[in-house]
């Protein structure tokens, strides 16, 4: 039987650096490493586990990082004892939510394409992060990059609130100043995406770093992807966790591409996962198309953050199936082929049913009959945010501060005389109460 | 200087190909077949459309005769000799492709590049100099400018993209206490005047707070900085390959609303966009010319109102100085592209306004300590005699850009209307 306990165990220690063993230089290293107890430890501050070697050698590498899996890609469980002790509903939720994320993605792309929105990014092939959110604990703080809007879906984000979002509405909670995807939720612990990179990286050890000092047994997840991970911030925010011991758990989506660049351009080290262990932060690999591999290791960093103030890096191996965003066409740098073979043999969502199949918990009928009618839904909440009209104007104005300030109320004014005088030079008609409450 | 020559050889191997004007028309005619469209980071005009002020711009050099009319050109060597049609981001491309072709210490680099960027302006570039000379980088800004600089520091030519200017901002420190300072903290021993950091920038319709930002005025206050920002495709090409050329870093933002404008969309009435990007592809030479830095250029004479403006901000300012005209019978207004933001142009403005005794100034960026506050405060100093009417300022609201609110928040031609109107009725 599968215990957080045991999975803990396996995330990689900083101890475990000394016994890995691949490389040739890497080799001699551990062996040097094993007989360091009779060795003379250096007394330098900056390095208390060294030890002197008279051996002039270079360290290329240690031992490729292992990639957790608990499912083969036909949803079958290769170590029984991995497979995690859950009940049918809470499974077929999971399942359910990926399919209504793949759905919404499917409306919602079709509509920017159609000029009903403005922008959008799908999350094809990256569904099985969901069951991230089922690892966590509600009011467990989230950061995002932009393509994880199921964790947002599993924690209770209404598809309303989604298309309002999308909408850029009266109902948005980011009052339609932001681009499509932007989402956040106070109320589900769930910070407001913001468009650059790795900004919300270091928010995520600070964040964290301020709920250990509540006391409170909460931890904070951060995703990102591999392109991010080049960032200056997220280098800062590991070395800022691991020192502060914040508990915190970076989650970096590797789906292979960055826009048009692929992974193999943007490092050479042994993918993101090294980084953590540089850091000295404990850190997984993970199948990231394998729902309860996903969850598994979550749910273990989290108990790492919660109970022992550790942060946790894991690296999730997924693939982005979607174009970057819609203002992208991935035809221009990667094959049909290879995106089809991704979509054909390592789909999370297909896994996934496989296994709720073989369990018994899911059929070709429930199947059908849930595509149907989340589809339907999903749809009525579409048409019913295009109707809603656009914030209020004096929203423009509002929240750059807590009040209004005096060049704000003044310039507000300004642009109240100009809509007045030249009532036709503006899109009035499309704002809530035709603009007439600026 | 041995090992310098031998790090430059395999530059000088590749050049070979390029050397022949053959090949170089070729490599540009290849960047003219791109599939336009294919990635839609700038996207065309919002469906709302734009007014249809810049399809019909008495600003753009539709043909070879007016384009190389310009006395700008005179000592430059192109004019007797070919223009080809190009739009805004072919005249970049073009740019980069004579700096790749010629200087064979030149390289260009940035996130996605390599395919062609985010906005095509590199497509065909690296196919036709080689990866390592046109290249992908790491996704981190603050990397691609010190790489920059870094090579620059050595003598050789770094042509960095930053993929929006949005994104600019964690090279910040790069930018500001190294590129700027290179040169002065060295008593002038090291300079990084190879640097050239080119970054689409601006409004383009539903880019919101992270894709519309015009940053121009937090590297005006930088000593040491030159900013750089085109209106059209013949100077783009100019101004870049000066930018390139200058031996001091040089910022480069690219309106990205008119990379690919190439006009007549509809006007879809109701109500006006009032901004007008809309450009018809120019007339631009086909070869190596220069257009002057820190020199405005007064687009059109007037004598009561100065209207100042700079990138595509200058589409709407033709079109509200039209309007204004119009509106009061004899009403004539100086246009003026200040082109390059630092070190600006003061002369031309002052010696406008000296004239006008009225100054208009519009940028999108928001208004309070934006350049327009520059130049009202330099115009002050310096024509405060003359002046007949308070300088006005049309500019962004200061708030984030906002997505939904675009139209509103803009220096549209409504605005600068208004504002021309003002100075003019003072
Ligand atoms: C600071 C910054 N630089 C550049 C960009 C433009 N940009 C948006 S997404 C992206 C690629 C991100 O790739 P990755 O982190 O792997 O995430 P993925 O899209 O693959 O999920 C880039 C370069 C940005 N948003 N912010
Ligand atoms: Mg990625």
């Amino acid at each position: 039987m599968f215990t957080a306990r045991s999975l803990v165990n396996r995330i990689v220690r900083t101890q475990a650096f000394r016994t890995c063993t691949i490389t040739k230089v890497s080799r001699t290293f551990v062996t040097a490493t094993r007989k360091c107890q009779n060795q003379e430890k250096v007394e330098f501050p900056g390095a208390p586990r060294s030890y002197f070697t008279e051996k002039l050698e270079f360290i290329h590498s240690i031992d490729a990082i292992p990639t957790y899996r608990v499912m083969d890609k036909e949803g079958k469980v290769l170590v029984p004892e991995e497979e995690p002790n859950i009940t049918e509903e809470f499974a077929t939720k999971i399942y359910k939510d990926m399919v209504t994320l793949n759905t919404m993605d499917l409306i919602l792309y079709e509509a920017q394409r159609q000029g009903r929105i403005s922008f959008y990014m799908t999350n094809y092939g990256e569904e099985a992060i969901i069951s991230c959110g089922a690892a966590l604990d509600p009011s467990d703080v989230i950061f995002g990059q932009y393509r994880e809007a199921g964790i947002l879906l599993y924690r209770g984000f209404t598809l309303d609130e989604f298309m309002n979002q999308c909408y850029s509405n009266e109902k948005d909670h980011g009052k339609g100043r932001q681009m499509p995807v932007h989402y956040g939720s106070k109320s589900l612990n769930f910070q407001t995406i913001s468009s650059p990179l790795a900004t919300q990286i270091p928010h995520a050890s600070g964040a964290a770093y301020a709920l250990k000092r509540t006391g409170k047994k909460n931890c904070v997840m951060c995703f990102f992807g591999d392109g991010a991970a080049s960032e200056g911030d997220f280098h800062a925010a590991l070395n800022f966790a691991a020192t502060m011991q914040c508990p915190v758990i970076f989650f970096c989506r590797n789906n292979g591409y960055a826009i048009s660049t692929p992974a193999l351009e943007q490092y050479k080290g042994d993918g993101i996962a090294s980084r953590g262990i540089g850091y000295g932060i404990d850190t997984i690999r993970v199948d990231g198309n394998d729902v309860w591999a996903v969850y598994n290791v979550t749910k273990a960093a989290r108990q790492l953050a919660v109970d022992e103030h550790r942060p946790v890096l894991i690296e999730a191996l997924t693939y982005r199936v979607g174009h970057h965003s819609t203002s992208d066409d991935s035809s221009a740098y990667r094959s049909k082929k290879e995106v089809e073979t991704w979509m054909r043999y390592d789909n999370p969502i297909t896994r996934f049913r496989k296994w709720l199949h073989n369990k018994g918990w899911w059929n070709d009928e429930k199947e059908a009959n849930y595509r149907v009618d989340i589809r339907k839904e999903i749809l009525k909440s579409f048409s019913k945010a295009e109707k809603i009209h656009k914030p209020s104007l004096t929203e423009l104005f509002s929240d750059v501060y807590d009040k209004p300030t005096p060049n704000l109320i003044a310039q507000q004014k300004e642009l109240r005389e100009i809509i007045q005088k030249y009532p036709a030079n503006y899109p009035l008609a499309d704002f809530k109460n035709g603009g007439e409450d600026l | 200087m041995s090992s310098f020559r031998a790090a430059t050889r395999p530059f000088i191997a590749n050049c070979w190909k390029i050397n022949s004007n053959r090949v170089y028309i070729k490599a540009f005619s290849s960047v003219r077949n791109f599939p336009f469209g294919v990635c839609r980071e700038s996207s065309p005009a919002p469906a709302e459309g734009f007014m249809p002020g810049l399809a019909r711009s008495k600003l753009l050099k539709h043909t070879h005769e007016e384009a190389l009319k310009n006395p700008e050109l005179v000592d430059t060597g192109v004019v007797g000799g070919e223009t080809k049609k190009m739009n805004f981001l072919q005249g970049v491309n073009d740019a980069m492709c004579i700096t790749l072709a010629t200087d064979e210490t030149a390289v260009v680099f940035g996130e996605d590049v390599s395919f062609g960027g985010v906005f095509r302006c590199t497509l065909g570039l690296a196919e036709m100099f080689g990866k390592d000379r046109v290249f992908n980088t790491p996704l981190s800004e603050q990397g691609i400018v010190g790489f920059g600089i870094g090579m620059a520091s050595v003598g050789h030519t770094a042509i960095a993209e930053i993929q929006f200017a949005d994104y600019i901002f964690p090279a910040f420190d790069q930018l500001v206490n190294e590129a700027a300072k290179y040169r002065y903290r060295s008593g002038n021993e090291f300079s990084i005047g190879g640097l050239t950091v080119r970054s689409p920038s601006s409004a383009v319709g539903h880019g919101a707070h992270y894709h519309s930002q015009m940053p121009e005025a937090y590297f005006a206050h930088t000593p040491g900085l030159k900013v750089v920002i085109p209106r059209s495709p013949i100077q783009a090409k100019g101004l870049l390959l000066a930018s390139i050329k200058d031996p001091n870093p040089v910022i480069f933002f690219e309106p990205k609303i008119l990379y690919r404008a190439a006009g007549n969309y509809e006007y879809n009435g109701g109500y006006s966009d009032n901004r007008g990007p809309l450009i018809k592809i120019e007339q631009v030479p086909t070869g190596d010319y220069e257009l002057p830095l820190g020199k405005a250029e007064v687009l059109k004479r007037g004598k009561d109102v100065t209207v100042v403006g700079y990138g595509s901000q200058i589409y709407t300012l033709e079109i509200a100085i039209q309007m204004a005209e119009k509106h009061i019978p004899g009403l004539s207004c100086e246009l003026i592209d200040l082109r390059t933001i630092l070190p600006w142009d003061v002369d031309t403005v002052a010696k406008s306004v000296d004239k006008t005794g009225r100054l208009v100034i519009a940028h999108e960026a928001p208004k309070t300590a934006g350049f327009g506050a520059e130049i009202a405060a330099s115009v002050m100093e310096r024509c405060f005699l003359r002046l007949e009417s308070p300088i006005q300022r049309v500019c962004g609201w200061d708030t984030p850009f906002p997505l939904v609110f675009e139209k509103f928040y803009l220096p549209d031609v409504t605005r600068c209307f208004e504002a021309i109107k003002k100075a003019a009725e003072y």
